[in-house]
């Protein structure tokens, strides 16, 4: 129950050997990690060297640091990275707001919830991307398109997931609220929104990574800026290293979102 | 001794696709201020749903519930209700749970938050109460949840077996402790158990209620010879085996 009583304990010889041996599994573990990573990289350089692959259209890691100095000294790289990390924020806040708006009015009225479930289902089936070309048309070539993109790809699994959610919430914790006589904006204000944040949290988790795909996909079909365009601009004319570059640029940011999404998980998970 | 509650021919019937059900037929009982009740009966036999009308979260098909000589009509000032488990909130702390009632009822004020403060530290609860949930014993919540129904300062307790998600030990300590605060505040409690013993060594009276449809078996008044009436005691009163005989064989339960 309470730490305190356990720590007097003094601490024996296997419990010391015990640790220990955890301590280097973990050691082990991040060592092979570094190690492969340094691997990919040293083994794709010596390939393109010894022309065992076609630096043209393969690239290789030194050409890639070139780019990315070059691109980084006329500020380009700062421009398009912004633009996708901007884009993908935008987006994938407001479908989780949106999305958990849309979920508390299913919770509200079973009704809206029954009527439209066969809708959602389909809408969830859809590959959203497919809509990219019927966005583009409505809403025009610009930065809106991209985060309505994001915003669509993501929205539908925000609402299925915190839907769940929500109704999954204990009966009798509810029922407790109403033998003091809540109301349901009550019942939802205490009890639904607040056992409900971690799942939302990782709802956001999903969220990230499915906002960067509508984003791509939008800057795919019609940015002037963003990695997405960057990395069509280089295949069209023949860049593989913009390409490549741009790929593990995107894959830094990718890395980065889903790290401060885990973060404040971690933040809010304390606070309880 | 005053009447508090008054439960006249009371039934209930549940629909669903596959029919109706009788859940409570043609049931009454009067409950008179500051008596503890046992109520007991076979699974299924309608004892929580008797609560659930009595709290005013359900409302019979027909038949009148009335309290302190009003109609029971939607949830009541005056009635506090314990679930099964102490359903403690993790996200809030022990003070924060225990004033949810008032916040929902929105007399979260100075003299009530006054109350609360004595209840805990009178009930042990006062060096715990910026504690969260997980980090207290399982008695020690059940003790939280009830200072929680109390904080409303209602009339009439409704304990729906509070007791059943413990341990029999702990069961057994905290069932005395909570008799003891129920006792101490001049509540009427009403108890809803499968444990016979239980029933018979808090109560006054025990009600047994037959299999659905509930309606009432028969009623027993306890009186035990015993110095001091609290549960545990009890249970060393010679009579305690008799009673416990008797309700078990109108239990009726065959398996």
């Amino acid at each position: 129950m309470f730490n305190k009583d356990q720590q007097t304990i003094p601490v024996s010889k296997d419990h010391v050997e015990f640790l220990k041996k955890i301590k280097l599994t973990k050691i082990a573990i991040k060592t092979s990690q570094l190690s492969l990573f340094i691997f990919i990289f040293l083994f794709w350089e010596i390939a393109a060297i010894n022309k065992w692959i076609d630096p043209f259209i393969m690239s290789q890691p030194t050409r890639i640091i070139k780019t990315i100095i070059n691109l980084s000294k006329d500020g380009t790289l700062y421009l398009h990275t912004g633009v996708t990390i901007y884009e993908t924020i935008v987006g994938f806040l407001s479908g989780t707001i949106l999305g958990t708006l849309i979920a508390i009015i299913l919770w509200w009225s079973d009704f809206t919830a029954k009527v439209l479930d066969p809708y959602l289902v389909v809408l969830n089936a859809l590959p959203k991307t497919a809509l990219g070309p019927i966005i583009l048309v409505w809403i025009g070539g610009t930065t809106q398109s991209i985060i309505v993109m994001a915003l669509l790809v993501s929205i539908v699994v925000t609402i299925l997931n915190v839907y769940t959610g929500f109704i999954a919430c204990d009966e009798d914790k509810i029922k407790l609220l109403k033998t003091f006589g809540a109301t349901k904006f009550q019942i939802l204000k205490k009890v639904i929104l607040p056992a409900n944040i971690s799942n939302i949290i990782s709802v956001l988790k999903i969220n990230v990574g499915l906002s960067l795909v509508g984003v791509i996909v939008g800057e795919f079909l019609v940015s002037k800026s963003g990695l997405g365009y960057l990395i069509i601009y280089g295949g069209q004319v023949f860049k593989m290293d913009l390409v490549m570059t741009s790929v593990i640029i995107l894959s830094a940011v990718a890395a980065l979102l889903y790290l401060a999404v885990h973060w404040l998980e971690r933040k809010i998970g304390n606070i309880k | 001794m005053k009447k508090i509650v008054e439960i006249s021919n009371i039934n209930l019937n549940y629909h669903t696709l596959q029919g109706e059900t009788q859940a409570i037929k043609d049931l009454s009982l009067d409950i008179y201020n500051g008596e503890f009740i046992s109520i007991v009966g076979p699974s299924g036999c309608g004892k929580s749903t008797l609560l659930s009308l009595i709290s005013g979260i359900l409302k019979p098909s027909s038949g009148t519930i009335t309290i302190n000589g009003n109609q029971v009509d939607g949830p009541s000032e005056n009635v506090g209700y314990m679930l099964q488990k102490d359903h403690l909130f993790e996200w809030r702390t022990i003070m924060k749970n225990v004033v949810i009632g008032l916040e929902v009822k929105n007399k979260l004020n100075k003299s009530t938050l006054e109350f609360v403060e004595r209840l805990l530290n009178e009930y042990g609860l006062g060096d715990f109460k910026d504690f969260h949930p997980h980090q207290l014993s399982g008695g020690m919540r059940q003790r939280a949840a009830l200072i929680r129904t109390l904080a409303t300062n209602p009339d009439i307790l409704l304990l729906d077996e509070p007791f059943s998600a413990l341990d029999y030990q702990t069961r057994l300590a905290i069932s005395e402790e909570i008799w003891l605060i129920i006792k101490k505040e001049k509540k009427t409690a009403i108890l809803v158990t499968h444990d016979i013993s239980e029933a018979i060594a808090m109560a006054d009276r025990v009600v047994v209620l037959t299999k659905r449809p509930g309606e009432i078996k028969s009623i027993h008044e306890i009186i035990l010879t015993c110095n001091y009436k609290t549960p545990i005691k009890c249970r060393e009163a010679p009579e305690f085996r008799v009673y416990f005989n008797e309700i078990w064989k109108e239990l009726d339960i065959h398996v």
